[in-house]
């Protein structure tokens, strides 16, 4: 139990101190987690501690970020649940981890306290077999029918793979809800996807329909899983550094920098005010790359093509200056621990200034033809609506929980890099429908290059792109041919990798889709002993099927783009 | 083929055919990742795919003759993009653009395919990660030199694209 004087202070402290001795243990002490108080809880008491900690008005841990496992093959009880927890009103969090042996691996599920934690118990079961008990729909998410073992457990070969064959392929039985009296129509299961041009590639969309109404649904998801959490385990902590890329793949650069900025709070490294500076414009320009995608291919999706080639515009012109800045338009990998790839193309500010002429009148052009197009307004306005509540409640973050009236932004809330030292907003909107989803990223796009342009009128910070640190940062070329001790460096630093401490630590930055976090576990080898990534697409998608009862196919259609859902990152 | 005078133009049934085929691909993009991105970026206005006649997209594989592979194809999705090839037409063809779908790329993983020519035929290998659209651009116009090539191999008596031995 924690110290009397811990209790009187911490409202969270007093709620364990209700529990049974031993049932909740805060982690203290050296090798314990820095990050945020964690506690280790039995799970016979998790449910109602949850449900505690989310109701008592003094802590309020009304968001659940994140559920993940990880695998300790050595301890008695080999596998830990990690909760990541939020308290929107006290911008507190909380971690907690539940261990469980691998012959009783089961733990109560939290969906009857957060709906979000349908998929990511799911997501659990599925890498690594532990039974959340009481869970409404428990099984395989993320792999297919065909698979046999639980891929992140330390034991399974990282390349051994299951061939599906198409007779285990999974088909939803939608079960039927009581039938309307008035329907005159006969009930239709349609399957659309995975390869349809409205699934966006990879997402599959099972209803059950009563003339046009979704009556009940299903998403089937998982087939673009690229297993890259168990790639990042066979790889040094520099070398995960694509793997992050290819997460939301819109706006790569964003996700180097959260990867890059977890490792480098592990370490303890300072990253010079030159690559700080950079990373929050080239930030802010792939989160309007990113909010381009996301409301060009909504409008897309309902006939709106225009637009499409005008966002597609923007982005090519931001490609341009990606690439003049590390040479990959995509998939940039630009970001190093502990700063940047390489120092800054010497016309960097005069292409980010032309770039803020160019963006803006075909952002105008967009909002022109569409914010009062009668086809868009009536696809769209109440449309797939939902309350702040209930989308905290389905964990959503970004910029689809700010449609719904909820002012949560990491970079205001947490911030980091340059974010306070600028002048900013942050839009929100109150419909939560798939109208207001549309014109927040508008308002964000406004937003960004406001960032920027600030940023840019204060100057480019003089000195290095990224630390003088030898274990961290490879030494310049120059060093490396003259200098024998830079040449080890150089050596040690590609052959074993960075040295990262061992510990653990969750960081969030706010992605283009929202809160986007890196839980990482070092063991003090040159790898990463496990590394979680906090997707913010992945618990707005799991609602996808409660959000569409009521509507029809073509209202889906018009809804999924602009949730933004990135296959790369819901899958990982 | 030939022009002869102003508006004569004298041809044999084959060679019309194949110049037809060549310059009017209607491409069944098959994007599932990153590279269905760069995908996008080819066919939008900036690099035009249009300009070679090939802005036909469809997505329905009965209306399609070349498949274009972009992005990872997972243990999951393999059967999908079975299917959705058998259902294409004769003759057709594949562009397997970026080394996911060219190998698995660097994903040598549990759930991930080592390159789709596990279970389809490839025509063109196009590299990268992903590649650019100068790269996509090259490997469809290949798919022209290839039916070209083939024409002359059939005149030797080898087998075209979509013909079966006798
Ligand atoms: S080749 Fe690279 S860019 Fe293309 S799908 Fe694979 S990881 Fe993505």
């Amino acid at each position: 139990m924690p110290p009397e004087a811990a209790v009187a202070l911490d409202p969270a402290a007093a709620i364990a101190a209700g529990f049974p001795e031993g049932s909740v243990v805060p982690q203290e002490g050296p090798g314990a987690p820095t990050d945020q108080p964690t506690w280790v809880v039995r799970r016979e008491v998790l449910r109602d501690l949850c449900r505690a900690l989310r109701d008592n008005p003094k802590t309020r841990f009304d968001l659940l970020l994140d559920v993940c496992g990880v695998d300790y093959p050595e301890r008695e009880e080999r596998f830990e649940s990690v909760y990541h927890l939020y308290s929107m009103p006290r911008g507190r969090r909380l971690r907690l981890k539940v261990p469980v042996a691998e012959g009783d691996a089961r733990i109560p599920s939290v969906v009857p306290v957060w709906k979000g934690a349908d998929w990511f118990e799911r997501e659990v079961y599925d890498m690594f077999g532990v039974v959340f008990e009481d869970h409404p729909n428990l099984r395989r998410i993320l792999t297919h029918d065909g698979f046999q073992g639980h891929a992140l457990r330390k034991d399974y070969d990282p390349a051994r793979r299951w061939i599906l064959t198409e007779d285990k392929i999974y088909m939803p039985k939608l079960v039927a809800p009581p039938g309307r009296s008035d329907s005159m129509f006969e009930r239709m299961t349609i399957n659309i996807g995975p390869s349809h041009p409205a699934m966006h590639g990879t997402f599959r969309f099972v209803a059950m329909v009563d003339g046009e109404e979704i009556v009940a649904s299903e998403v089937e998801i998982g087939y673009l899983h690229r297993c890259m959490e168990k790639m990042s385990e066979t790889h040094t902590w520099q070398q995960v550094i694509p793997y992050t890329d290819r997460l939301n793949y819109c706006s790569s650069f964003i996700n180097n920098v959260a990867y890059c900025r977890t490792v480098e709070k592990l370490l303890g490294v300072e990253v010079p005010p030159k690559a700080v500076w950079a990373r929050t414009i080239l930030s802010e320009f792939s989160r309007v790359m990113d909010h381009c995608v996301a409301n060009g291919s909504s409008l897309v999706d309902t006939g709106a093509l225009t637009n499409f080639w005008y966002f597609f515009q923007v982005r090519e012109e931001i490609y341009g200056l990606l690439e003049a800045v590390c040479g990959a338009r995509l998939t940039v990998s630009a970001c190093r621990i502990g700063g940047l790839l390489a120092d800054l193309p010497p016309d960097f500010v005069a292409r980010c200034r032309r770039l803020l002429e160019f963006i803006p009148p075909l952002i105008d052009d967009v909002e022109k033809l569409i914010d009062k197009n009668r086809i868009w307004i009536d696809r769209s306005v109440g449309i797939a609506a939902i309350s702040g509540e209930d989308a905290v409640n389905w964990s959503w973050t970004g910029p689809c929980l700010r449609a719904s009236g909820v002012a949560y932004d990491v970079r205001k809330a947490h911030p980091y890099d340059l974010y306070d030292t600028v002048d900013w907003q942050v839009p929100v909107l109150y419909g939560g429908d798939t109208y207001d989803r549309y014109k927040v990223r508008m308002l964000e796009i406004r937003q960004s290059l406001s960032i920027i342009r600030q940023l840019l009128d204060r100057g480019m910070p003089e000195g290095p792109f990224v630390v003088d640190d030898p274990h961290v940062a490879l030494p310049s070329k120059e060093a490396c041919y003259n200098q024998m001790e830079s040449m080890i460096y150089h050596f040690k630093l590609i052959m074993d990798g960075i040295q990262v401490p061992p510990g653990e630590t969750y960081l969030m930055t706010e992605g283009a889709n929202g809160e986007l976090g890196f839980y990482v576990v070092s063991d003090g080898s040159g790898k990463p002993y496990r590394l979680h990534v906090r997707a913010p697409c992945f618990p707005i998608f799991s609602t996808f099927s409660d959000l569409m009862r009521g509507h029809s196919i073509s209202d889906a259609i018009a809804t999924l783009g602009g949730l933004n859902v990135i296959a790369g990152e819901l899958e990982r | 083929m030939e022009v002869q005078g102003e508006s004569w133009l004298t041809t044999k049934l084959e060679p019309f055919v194949d110049w037809a085929q060549k310059n009017s691909f209607w491409p069944l993009p098959f994007g599932t990742a990153c590279c269905a991105i760069e995908f996008m970026g080819t066919v939008s206005s900036h690099y035009d795919m249009s300009r070679f006649g090939y802005e036909v997209v469809r997505f329905s594989p009965r209306q399609s003759d070349l498949m274009i592979v972009a992005g990872t194809i997972t243990d999951k999705m393999a059967p999908v993009l079975k299917r959705i090839y058998d259902q294409m037409p004769d003759p057709k063809w594949v562009v397997s653009m970026g080394a996911c779908a060219c190998s698995g790329g660097f994903y040598r993983a549990y759930h991930v395919m080592q390159g789709i020519d596990e279970i389809i035929p490839v025509d063109i290998y196009v590299p990268g990660c992903p590649p650019s659209p100068e790269g996509l651009m090259y490997g469809i116009l290949q798919i022209k030199e290839k039916i070209d090539r083939e024409r002359k191999a059939s005149r030797r008596g080898g087998k075209r694209k979509g013909e079966h031995a006798a």
